[in-house]
């Protein structure tokens, strides 16, 4: 029994030889019996290889929108699988939060639901760069009783029953383009996001450029002045309470409304087709925008035809001058990573992937990261 | 603990005690310096909090002055924020909770203190108390999926039909806003005004009890014209407390205010409370004018709850008063 025991805690100071816990291992050793050593010898020598590494571990901490939290949560949990020495800390404290946190030097990286503006770019003390990761879009939801067919909307539908305008569910312009449908005469109730968003942002974004009415009087932002309607928080809130209001209709995020099945309606695009929203109709969105050099865009309105016309980009900011070597080479082996193998795992969270030319622009942009 | 057994100590003769005595001394001066010490730290951290909030605030306190406070725009897109709609909601909805919490609550603790058996009493204050302990998102789920349907269909509707002369009870129905806001908010209060009410029901001296018996009082006249009245101060104390708590909270009323910056004196119109909106904009706050506008309306809420927890402090102290002097 001596004789096994001198093995085993020769075996375990050659596999700790490196981290210098050769003394408690030793104890464990002693006190635990032979099949306790071999599984610890077992788990140990697995990750011995990965210890080596742990010895310039790089940490970097990003803070940002929710809206995609699912998925970065899963990328940089994967990265790391990957490359066990690289910890992405990432806290989902909403767009204005990130942009904030970014401009203070307190994260490394931030992330954003809408571009920066050209004000907030030129009040910072550094460049900033905006990468798109993923797609997202937002659905008008609606609870009409006796009406179970799927609603066509146009923009002037949308843009009058939230400016208050459009009362009724029975007015023309709604009637008009959902022939067969028979809409009762009961006033409509407006249900918008209480909080800030970056869901809200998009839907005012696309409000705003089919509406002038509306750009005026209301404008685009993630916090707006609504003319109409019950504010509720988050998209539980909203369909919460679109799910319970008779005649109610309200927005959420695409990916909210299809994981809670809930019925929303198609929306008539730039060139007049009835887009249902889908995966593959975001994408559309996003390959037939006109995408600028900063990637700073809003991809509402595009004139595609097949796509769905409420749809936005949301983006990593990331500094242009990393002066940390190292962040600044994981960072950029992320982002390659992220527009590879990171965007096969968006659809199974029900986000929409880049499409092939972003994925290309993007790849030849990040060499810009200094 | 070592200060109080030592306090005796001083009346011992002999002088064994006087080498004793100078140790306690110097023991009493590290307590007191110690204790002092974390007192301090209190007032600090209430001071740190209003200048910075004050510091934070300075670009809209620049920008909208005192006009901040009776402005009713509130609009993040072009940069004009007022403080009014928030503050009437916070007001208002506080008044309808008190409201309805009041008399709910005195009268559970009139029954609890004076009334009820001394073991259904422990009972039912353990539940109370458990009350007190439930998060508020858990309220405001009720709101949403019990209150709020329960609400738009059919008391608000009876309301409306009953009442609808007043303009208190008159707009569309939809559930949520100021009413569905008030009764959540007196739900969450009721404990601590039971509560404390019932101590301080509790603390009046049996001879006050014996005193008016004997005149021939009823057990309810002597309950509500003599333990209430020399109560009254811890009672009025207790519901000041509950509207300090009921002008703070957040996420329950959020969750069924309906989020309106609007001034309306109907209560099924949906508005908009100071705790709601800080914790609904800010994280999305993109530009510096709406963050420090955000900031300011935590000021404001600030001084409203001072001034609400200072006056709660004057009243309950001087029931102490009352009772350590009159007995």
């Amino acid at each position: 029994m001596g004789s096994q025991r001198n093995t085993f805690v020769t075996e375990f100071k050659f596999l700790f030889a490196d981290n210098g816990d050769v003394s408690i291992m030793k104890q464990t050793c002693v006190a635990g019996a032979v099949a306790f050593a071999l599984i610890m010898a077992g788990c140990n020598s697995a990750s011995n290889s990965a210890n080596a590494k742990l010895e310039n571990k790089i940490r970097i901490n990003g803070a940002g929108a929710t809206f995609p939290n699912p998925i970065y949560a899963k990328w940089f949990d994967e990265y790391h699988k990957l490359h066990p020495h690289v910890e992405i800390n990432y806290q989902s404290q909403g767009s204005g939060a990130g942009i904030r946190q970014l401009l203070a030097g307190t994260v490394d990286f931030g992330a954003s639901d809408m571009p920066m503006t050209d004000q907030q770019l030129s009040q910072a003390k550094f460049a900033v760069l905006h990468f798109p990761t993923v797609l997202g879009a937002v659905v008008a939801t609606y609870n009409i009783p006796g009406v179970t067919q799927e609603l066509n909307f146009t923009s002037g539908a949308l843009a009058g029953i939230m400016l208050g305008k459009i009362k009724k569910w029975n007015d023309k312009e709604l009637t008009r383009s959902n022939p067969g449908v028979t809409m009762p005469a009961n006033d409509i109730v407006v249900v918008h996001r209480s909080e800030g968003s970056g869901t809200t942002f998009v839907w005012t974004d696309y409000l705003s450029k089919v509406s002038p009415e509306w750009k005026s009087k209301v404008g685009t932002g993630a916090s707006v002045s609504w003319p109409a309607g019950l504010g509720a928080k988050g998209n539980e809130g909203v369909s919460g309470l679109v799910k319970q209001t008779p005649y109610s209709i309200g927005y959420v995020e695409l990916v909210y409304a299809i994981q809670n099945q809930m019925p929303f309606g198609k929306v008539r695009n730039a060139s007049g087709a009835f887009v249902k929203a889908d995966l593959t109709s975001v994408t559309a969105a996003a390959a037939s925008a006109k995408v600028p050099e900063d990637f700073r865009v809003s991809i509402t309105n595009p004139p595609g035809k097949e796509a769905y016309p409420i749809a936005s980009f949301t983006w990593l900011l990331i500094p242009e001058k990393i002066p940390d070597a190292d962040k600044e080479n994981t960072l950029k082996d992320f982002l390659k990573w992220m527009l590879v193998d990171g965007q096969k795992m968006t659809q199974a969270l029900s986000y929409a992937p880049l499409p092939s030319e972003m994925v290309a622009k993007e790849t030849a942009a990040i060499p810009k990261i200094q | 603990m070592p200060v109080e057994t030592a306090v005796p100590a001083p009346e011992q003769p002999g002088s064994a005690s006087r080498s004793f005595l100078n140790r306690l001394r110097s023991g009493d001066e590290v307590a007191h310096f110690t204790t002092l010490m974390f007192a301090t730290a209190v007032i600090l951290i209430v001071v740190l909090l209003v200048v910075e909030l004050y510091r934070n605030s300075a670009e809209s306190q620049s920008k909208f002055g005192w006009a901040f406070l009776s402005s009713s725009k509130w609009d993040p897109v072009a940069g004009a924020f007022g403080a009014l709609p928030f503050i009437y909601g916070t007001v208002f909805t506080s008044a309808v909770a008190l409201l309805i919490s009041v008399p709910l609550g005195l009268g559970a603790a009139i029954f609890l203190s004076e009334l009820a058996p001394p073991r259904v009493s422990d009972a039912l204050i353990f539940v109370i108390e458990l009350l007190a302990a439930v998060p508020s998102v858990i309220y405001g789920l009720l709101g949403i999926f019990v209150l709020v349907p329960l609400l738009r269909d059919p008391i608000e509707p009876f309301l409306a039909r009953t009442f609808g002369f007043l303009p208190l009870f008159q707009g569309p129905a939809y559930g949520v806003g100021f009413l569905a806001a008030g009764l959540i908010l007196a739900i969450m209060v009721v404990p601590f005004i039971i509560s404390l009410s019932r101590e301080s029901l509790l603390a009046v001296p049996r001879e006050q009890r014996e005193a008016a018996l004997a005149l021939g009082a009823t057990r309810w006249e002597a309950t509500w014209q003599v333990v209430v009245p020399y109560a009254r101060l811890g009672v009025i104390g207790s519901v000041f407390l509950a509207l300090a708590r009921a002008l703070g909270e957040t996420m329950a009323v959020t969750m069924v205010i309906g989020n309106a910056p609007q001034i309306s004196f109907s209560l099924f119109a949906s508005g908009y409370s100071i705790a709601a909106i800080v914790a609904s904009e800010f994280t999305e706050a993109t530009t510096n004018l709406h963050s420090s506008a955000l900031i300011e309306l935590g000021l404001v809420l600030f001084f409203l709850t001072i001034i609400i927890n200072g006056l709660a402090r004057l009243l309950v102290l001087s029931t102490q008063r009352r009772g350590t002097t009159n007995p």
